[in-house]
């Protein structure tokens, strides 16, 4: 019998850092919708901003598709500062939707989609707006720039106070803003990517939801909702008072939400994002059943060079294990059983 | 009340008092923390005020933590507010500082405006290092030119190995020094080969002139970039410039 993939050590946990191109052979290429990327990576939204010299860079480091961060109807300041902390375990962040409004952003996402094309990595335009059928003029607007995909970004945790509770929190508001967003873009052709909160109690029933309002793809998820609190002063850090947890904290939540949307829609192209910070994170990413896999706060964690240190490990460790091709893993977690036997299990305890 | 030791970095904003207030101009101050941190000239911190704002402040020094604080704005001026004894709350250091290579033997230290706060320190250790440093700073006026003492006391006294230290001072109405601005003092130098490295902070526009001055005589520089620095830890790309976050892999950048 083949030994079971899952029962590989990785007691490492693939911390070590490896830069190398020493597997020409391996196949990194993932299909992803109308599109093959050339890595599995997606720098996550609102990683570097819409500056377009940041996306390409992204992109030149390993970044196989790029996420501009979120734009809306209408310019944006964002929250003053403290808006982004590192805590120990991971990042917290309000900065607040800071952009420069949707007009003003099509002309920095056609000039990046410009820039990346040649590079062969899609660009993903990211949108929020207040009511649902201002998604539809904010997506319309951002079409013009004729990105790869859209994004619709209806669980940003920082905006309650202008744009009330995230519509990832109900199966039917984000069904809604989906059709929306949906209708709007059809003419262009142009796939639309819903990004889920984690914060709700069935993501897989928010998930069936909004691909069965036409949703091509999923981004699994956004920031988790949290707090710091400054001993000294006995007040919160970030002058939103809260924020979205992100990095290394993240990365179980995630693995769950990606493995639970996955059971609900077998089908959907899911972009796991959240915590994926080194090399094996991105492999149990696509165990869990995720299409590509998004890098955000890794950037911080482990430098502007992340994406090119996350692939390398993933490489490695894959022809380490004689694989040569990445789409191996996929959904890995999925498969079960392993064992044709059935195990004791545990005792019920004793009442005394 | 503190570690003697360096702390190796602040990752969440730390409550330290201040210990000296000194006053530099009619719109700067020197702020003086009880505290030391690991970091290197031209490394940044950010400064917060519980529920108000926190806003980047290069280190003027690292042990003790010194700050310099222009009033410039309501932050600023809440800084200029507090008594030796209050708090300030730090994080950081950030970002890459000044890195001088071997090779480089005399160097121009070039400071614009209250881009002087992170030069002190870094001519003071340079002249450490047994260099001929000729430190430039400049200002419009002799009233905004900061630093200017504490520059020409390390003139006078300065150690033992240093080989050469020399400070001009140029202001555009002459009301200090020479007449003129930076570039225009640092050109002479490079015109008689006198320099073999640029290292400086100051407005854009200076820092623009001193790179094609650097590019005209061949000598290579090291330029400290203002930006709005926001997450500072290298991932909102707020402090972009010319495809570079500037609070990682600036804000010292090197031409």
């Amino acid at each position: 019998m083949a030994i079971p993939f899952v029962l590989f050590n990785s007691r490492n946990h693939g911390r070590s850092i490896i830069i190398t191109d020493t597997y020409p052979t391996m196949n990194t290429r993932t299909p992803f919708l109308t599109h093959t990327l050339p890595t599995p990576l997606v720098l996550a939204s609102g990683i570097w901003g819409t500056t377009v010299s940041l996306l390409v860079r992204a992109a030149r480091s390993g970044c196989g598709a790029v996420t501009a961060k979120s734009c809306g109807p209408a310019p944006r300041a964002g929250h003053v500062n403290p808006s982004c902390l590192d805590w120990g375990g991971g990042l917290i962040n309000a900065i607040g939707l800071a952009n420069p409004g949707a007009e003003a952003e099509v002309e920095l996402l056609a000039q990046a989609k410009a820039e990346l094309e040649p590079l062969g990595a899609p660009l993903i335009a990211s949108i929020f707006a207040g009511p649902p059928d201002e998604f539809a003029t904010v997506a319309a607007t951002v079409a013009r720039a004729r990105p790869d995909f859209v994004e619709v970004n209806i669980s940003c945790p920082n905006v309650h106070s202008d744009f009330g509770e995230p519509y990832a929190a109900s199966p039917d508001a984000a069904a809604e803003v989906t059709g929306h967003v949906v209708d709007a873009l059809a003419e262009r052709n142009i796939p639309v990517i819903v990004k889920l909160a984690p914060n709700v109690p069935s993501i897989g029933r928010i998930a069936q939801a909004v691909t069965a309002a036409g949703a091509d793809a999923l981004c699994v998820i956004n920031t988790m909702p949290g707090m710091l609190i400054d001993a000294e002063s006995g007040q919160p850090i970030l002058a939103n008072r809260s924020g979205g947890l992100s990095g290394p904290a993240l990365k179980p939540i995630a693995l769950k939400c990606v493995y639970d949307v996955r059971k609900a829609c077998p089908e959907t192209p899911i972009i796991g994002t959240g915590g994926v910070t080194t090399g094996v994170d991105a492999l149990e990413m696509l165990m869990a059943g995720a299409s590509a896999v998004g890098v955000g706060s890794a950037i911080h964690f482990r430098g502007p060079d992340a994406p090119r240190l996350i692939l390398d490990e993933m490489t490695a460790w894959l022809a380490a294990r004689g694989m040569d091709d990445l789409n191996a893993v996929r959904n890995r977690a999925h498969h079960e059983p392993l064992y044709a036997a059935v195990p004791t299990g545990a005792p019920v305890p004793s009442a005394h | 009340m503190f570690d003697s030791a360096p702390a190796p970095a602040f990752r969440l904003p730390t409550a330290l008092t201040v210990a000296r207030i000194d006053e530099e101009n009619y719109r700067t101050k020197t702020i003086v923390l009880n505290g030391a941190l690991e970091a290197t000239p031209g490394q940044f911190v950010m400064a917060w005020l519980p529920r108000f704002d926190e806003k980047p402040f290069s280190l003027v020094d690292n042990d003790p933590i010194t700050l310099m604080v222009t009033a410039v704005g309501p932050f600023s001026r809440l800084v200029h507010a507090l008594e030796p004894g209050d708090r300030l709350w730090l994080r950081g250091p950030f970002g890459q500082g000044f890195a001088v290579p071997h090779g480089q033997a005399r160097l121009a230290v070039v400071g614009g405006g209250y881009g002087v706060a992170p030069l002190l320190w870094l001519a003071r250790s340079l002249a450490r290092t047994g260099r001929t440093v000729t430190t430039i700073i400049g200002a419009r006026t002799a009233n905004d030119l900061l630093y200017a003492e504490r520059f020409a006391a390390l003139a006078r006294f300065r150690p033992p190995h240093a080989t050469a230290y020399d400070l001009i001072a140029a202001t555009e109405d002459g009301s200090r020094g020479v007449q003129g601005r930076v570039t225009d003092a640092l050109l002479s130098l490079l015109e008689a080969g006198a320099i073999d490295g640029i290292y400086a902070c100051g407005p854009d526009p200076m820092l623009s002139a001193l790179r094609e001055l650097g590019q005209r005589y061949a000598i290579p520089c090291q330029l400290s970039w203002e930006a709005y620095m926001r997450c500072a830890i290298g991932i909102c790309g707020a402090c972009e410039h010319e495809g570079k976050v500037l609070c990682l892999d600036g804000p010292v950048v090197r031409d």
